[in-house]
């Protein structure tokens, strides 16, 4: 079967925000007989399939739909028409019973803005996934300690969110989606709101914890060099379509339209292509070897 | 002048309409007036059961965990003292009890109320315009169907009280629900989180702040119910008050305000004390 070669398979999903007065018919869109006033839509017919341990990268400017469509697969917003299906399940047809534990389970997600619980320590907040799941209070510490220590905060165990930096709250909401022990990772522009430097700090960690744990990422960016650092596969997304689908070197070097190549102009510099390049070959090859230590001297010597 | 023939008066209707009540559910109205008292008068007995010199110590020692500063630990204390040195001590106990149950009853409904509000636009919609009546509505107006209803003495004031003092709470609780940032509420569904848990581990205690402060301000209002209060005979030094202003005795009827003044600084400082606690950086 299909579904079983995939993890995520997306099909025809769209999404369309409607003004409070107008009603939203489906056939209108579907026969392609051009969009209604008073409605917008986000995501416009989007397919794409992800197999287990792949990083695809959505990438768009904001407005794009790229958050929306995220944001979809766990049905955060409910699509309108198509389907989602993880490992050949329907995510589209499930009750909210089933959503929940599908949520819970299934697919974990990270958010620009960490979304971390301000009253709660750190240890707790990487916690709250389980303890939602009903998980006993010991052994849900033991599995966020667990956590904790491979994205580095042990130390920071007990402090509250407030008291970290950017990029360590962003540790945590990795630390956070990482307990769940989900296949399916939703990285939304996780490193966005992070200055530069720490935010290649953050893609390192990325690489490296992908590296030791292959889990299938969906990330959203508006940033192309991000993209082409961690994905495996992008898309470039505008005005809720996919304009252009591949790697990210056929996406540089052939771009499909005038949009993707403003987008990749910047980027063409013969330099950063070959660093990228070099990047994912390293890690191509280390991803089979695992051992976190040779991990780590990849990352360190792409800095 | 106003034209003759419009003239018409609801005042015939309500009153019928309060008649019906007692008529229809006067065995109901019976029942929680007798629970009520008893419960005041349970209360009463505990905070007159307690001696108070250990009333003196508790507010002290909960100033000190509060503030850690000398003054603001030792004048509560001290304010509390001069309400026993004006003989006020028992009738001071009496209001207390009365601000106590008025405070309990305006939580257990104010604050899910407020639950109510903020979670849903409509429940918030159909509530607004009540509580602005609630907090317009001069209060001797439901004072005297209160009266009807619940016979004289503290019953009556306790209903008129919680009229009077519940909008705040109930107004903060959903403000507190409502001000919860989208993006926390998000990643916990994102994670999982039925509406209950988001309630409970979410919603519920990032709006604790704003509803400790509903808190504060409800149990300030019925505190300055307890003149208007011993208009039904409710007792306690709204009485004291209300005696000293029939015989023109007006040293009788400062130390009677002093010690209500004392007993709402007490309150609100120690109050507002535990909800900076709670606001403030934990570490």
């Amino acid at each position: 079967m299909e579904s079983s070669t995939y993890l995520l398979e997306v099909e025809n999903l769209w999404k369309v925000f409607v003004e409070k007065d107008s009603t939203l018919h489906m056939e209108d869109y579907l026969s392609g007989s051009g969009d209604v006033n008073g409605q917008v839509v986000a995501v416009r017919d989007v397919s794409f399939k992800l197999k287990q341990g792949e990083v695809y990268v959505i990438m768009g400017l904001s407005g794009s739909g790229k958050s929306t469509l995220i944001r979809c697969l766990s049905r955060l917003i409910e699509p309108d028409y198509g389907q989602v299906r993880v490992k050949g399940q329907d995510v589209t047809a499930m009750g909210l019973k089933q959503l929940t534990e599908f949520r819970r389970t299934q697919a974990a997600m990270v958010f620009q803005h960490y979304g971390l619980l301000p009253h709660r320590t750190v240890l707790e907040n990487v916690a709250f996934g389980l303890k939602l799941q009903g998980v006993k209070p010991r052994e849900r510490e033991k599995r966020a300690l667990q956590v904790l220590e491979k994205v580095g905060l042990l130390k920071w165990t007990h402090h509250y969110p407030e008291h970290l930096s950017g990029g360590m709250q962003q540790r945590v909401g990795i630390a956070r989606a990482l307990v769940q022990d989900a296949d399916l990772l939703l990285l939304d522009e996780p490193f966005s709101g992070l200055d530069p430097l720490i935010r290649r700090e953050m893609q390192d960690e990325l690489l490296r914890l992908q590296a030791e744990l292959h889990k299938t990422m969906v990330f959203v960016t508006h940033d192309l060099k991000e993209a082409l650092r961690l994905g495996d596969r992008m898309a470039v997304m505008k005005q809720g379509i996919f304009v252009q689908e591949g790697t990210p070197r056929d996406i540089v070097m052939n771009p499909a339209d005038e949009y993707v190549q403003r987008f990749v102009q910047n980027e063409r510099q013969v330099s950063l292509l070959t660093e990228t390049a070099e990047g994912k070959n390293k890690v191509a090859n280390l991803t089979p070897l695992v051992g976190g230590k040779k991990a780590k001297l990849a990352a360190g010597s792409r800095r | 002048m106003f034209p003759q023939q419009f003239n018409f008066h609801v005042a015939p209707y309500v009153k019928n309409f309060v008649d019906w009540l007692y008529l229809a559910f006067g065995p109901a109205f019976d029942a929680f007036t007798n629970s009520m008292r008893t419960l005041i008068l349970n209360i009463d007995a505990v905070l007159l059961g307690v001696p108070w010199w250990v009333w003196i110590i508790l507010v002290t020692l909960l100033a000190w965990r509060l503030t850690h500063n000398v003054i603001k630990t030792l004048l509560p204390g001290a304010l509390l003292f001069t309400i026993g040195m004006f003989g006020l001590w028992p009738i001071a106990m009496e209001t207390l009890s009365l601000v106590i149950v008025s405070v309990l009853l305006s939580l257990a409904l104010g604050v899910p109320a407020g639950i109510a509000m903020g979670v849903s636009d409509r429940v918030n919609a159909a509530f607004t315009p009540i509580l602005d009546a609630m907090q317009t509505m001069p209060s001797f107006v439901y004072l005297i169907p209160a009266m009807m209803l619940f016979d004289l003495g503290k019953v009556p004031a306790i209903v008129a009280t919680f009229i009077y003092a519940v909008p705040p709470v109930q107004r903060l609780t959903n403000l507190g629900i409502r001000q919860v940032s989208a993006s926390i509420e998000e990643a916990a569904v994102a994670f999982g989180a039925t509406p209950w848990q988001l309630m409970r581990e979410v919603r519920f205690p990032l709006a604790l702040p704003s509803i400790l402060a509903g808190v504060n301000q409800t149990t300030m209002m019925a505190l300055s119910m307890v003149v208007i209060c011993a208009m039904v005979g409710a007792g306690g030094l709204g009485e004291e008050v209300l005696l000293a202003v029939n015989r023109i005795d007006v040293g009788r009827g400062f130390e009677a305000g002093w010690a209500i003044v004392v007993l709402a600084i007490i309150i609100d400082r120690l109050s507002q004390g535990s909800v900076n606690k709670w606001e403030s950086p934990r570490s």
